[in-house]
């Protein structure tokens, strides 16, 4: 059975489960905060001054042109990279103080998807889907697994090997694999990057859907048609990179 | 849903895969011939001690008619020597036997101008040969001390290095097993290098990707030693049998207990890799930060 719409889960609670947040002292949890971060390879500085903080359940994208450090941004988010200048606190630790073994757990709270998803090659979807299950040596139920290939349209391919996969079914089957866990944050990389427009709104309807379950929400893009598509269905912001420093959009997007 | 064994997520193939099994077994084959080598050095030079420390023999070359008399003043002698336990003259029939091998089994001794020979067999302090012969030269001139176990003093000495040196080869064949393993590994995870990116996407801590590296590194070992093991084993009891002629070749191989040795070596293979390979991810992991 191929499914050409989004199918929502049959049981949303399962799939919605938030995670209690701790109220910092002084002020409110924030998912993310940067705190005048500055980022750079050599001498040469790619991101500059960055300050800014993610709200539980907001959702945001993040914009600017091919090489402006959007996905810099987004590595500095799940602490890929650590920044050299500045604070980045990640769901209220700093991310300068995380070990290796911090990093892979603050990671379980993260569904990340990126414009060229990878998968392992040699294990069925169902298994990619599970992997963060799998690496944090907890198990999912059969009928949670089968809702959630429903949910993104790839019930029917649960068998199949990722290199069988079209790019949009790698999209999401990407998706899936980010949410498997009930994560805190999703930070999306250029997730319709290779992808027809249809797919993309698609895969914004499933981004759109995560946010209204309560998760945060960042979408590194360039597609501004996409935003503008998404700013109808959710109350969205937009980061821009301009000039090496990240700014709050104007009404122009 | 989830995997059941961390290891799945490394992909099952690999020229690695071959080369660590294959390793193993080549190791483990000759970690057998090292351990046979060094339990027959063993037992080869514990023979020669115990022949150096029981007995020596006298030989009494007189004419005839004083045959009889300087006999029996080397077994007074003898007697009266501390460090001797006991001491007697072999008869014509085992006289006879020395010979036969040489002369035949016909041979005529009653004719022949055959030496005398004593047996002398010493007590734990040992005696003093120097002194004994300078009392032998007295009291019976045609007696000669012929100290012939002490030849095997070298022997025994080389005996027990050549036991060393197969305990040697043993730790170097599983030192080189260990740094093959450790190869291969490296090798596996750089080929793995997208795999082990998906897995820290997905919040996996590097002790996980470890173990999926050391536990099917640890199992190729093992099953690979396991193999080269029994086909050394084999090898070793196809070898002729030891027997009294047959010296040191034909006593190489294992004895009673000793055959359950070589079986040790699969799980110390294991081991060597589940050491090796872990090392080596972890290594690995941190570098590939």
């Amino acid at each position: 059975m191929h499914h050409n719409r989004l199918n929502p889960p049959r049981n949303r609670a399962r799939w919605q489960h938030i995670r209690p947040f701790h109220l910092a002292p002084g002020g409110g949890f924030h998912v993310i905060a940067f705190e005048n971060v500055a980022y750079g390879y050599g001498a040469a500085e790619l991101l500059s001054e960055v300050s800014l903080r993610l709200s539980p359940g907001s959702f945001h994208f993040l914009t600017g042109p091919s090489g402006a450090g959007k996905s810099t941004f987004l590595k500095l988010c799940y602490a890929e990279l650590r920044p050299t200048k500045g604070r980045i606190t990640l769901f209220d630790r700093d991310v300068t103080a995380l070990s290796r073994d911090d990093v892979a757990r603050s990671r379980r709270r993260i569904g990340i998807v990126h414009q060229d998803v990878q998968f392992l090659d040699h294990l069925p979807l169902a298994s990619n889907v599970t992997l963060p299950l799998t690496v944090a040596e907890r198990d999912a139920a059969v009928s949670d697994l089968t809702d959630l290939l429903g949910w993104v349209g790839l019930a029917h391919l649960a068998d199949a090997l990722p290199p069988q996969l079209s790019g949009g079914e790698r999209q999401r089957a990407a998706i899936a694999r980010a949410v498997i866990v009930s994560p805190d944050l999703i930070l999306a990389d250029e997730p319709t990057g290779n992808v027809d427009w249809e797919m993309s709104l698609r895969l914004l309807s499933l981004l759109v859907e995560l946010n209204r379950m309560g998760k945060t929400v960042l979408v590194a893009t360039h597609d501004l048609n996409l935003i503008r598509t998404a700013k109808q269905q959710v109350a969205a912001r937009v980061l821009r990179i301009k000039d090496r420093r990240v700014q709050l959009a104007g009404a122009e997007l | 849903m989830a995997l059941r064994h961390p290891d799945r997520v490394v992909p099952p193939s690999g020229p690695t895969a071959w080369l660590t099994t294959a390793t193993a077994a080549a190791m483990a084959f000759l970690a057998v011939f090292a351990l046979a080598l060094a339990l027959a050095s063993g037992r080869l030079a514990d023979r020669w001690s115990e022949g150096l420390a029981s007995s020596a023999t006298i030989r009494i070359s007189a004419p005839a008619d004083q045959m009889a008399a300087q006999t029996q003043a080397v077994l007074d002698l003898l007697g009266t020597t501390p460090g001797i336990a006991s001491a007697r003259a072999l008869d014509a029939t085992e006289e006879r036997a020395l010979l036969e091998p040489w002369f035949g089994p016909d041979l005529p001794l009653e004719s022949l101008p055959i030496p005398k020979l004593i047996e002398v067999v010493e007590d734990g302090s040992g005696y003093d040969a120097e002194g004994l012969r300078l009392r032998l030269s007295a009291e019976a001139p045609g007696a000669v001390l012929d100290d012939h176990t002490r030849w095997r003093a070298p022997l025994a000495v080389a005996a027990d290095r050549l036991r060393l040196f197969g305990i040697a080869s043993l730790v170097l064949i599983l030192g080189t097993m260990g740094a093959m393993i450790t190869l291969a590994a490296n090798a596996a995870l750089a080929t793995n290098a997208q795999v082990i990116r998906v897995l820290r996407l997905v919040g996996a801590r590097d002790a996980y990707i470890a173990r999926a590296f050391v536990r099917r590194f640890t199992l190729r070992a093992l099953g690979g030693a396991a193999v080269g093991t029994l086909l050394g084993m084999a090898a070793v009891a196809a070898l002729p049998d030891a027997d009294a002629a047959g010296g040191f070749l034909t006593g190489l191989g294992f004895q009673g207990i000793g055959w359950l040795l070589p079986l040790l070596l699969p799980p110390l293979a294991g081991l060597v890799a589940f050491v090796a390979t872990r090392m080596a991810a972890f290594a690995k992991l941190k570098e590939l930060t």
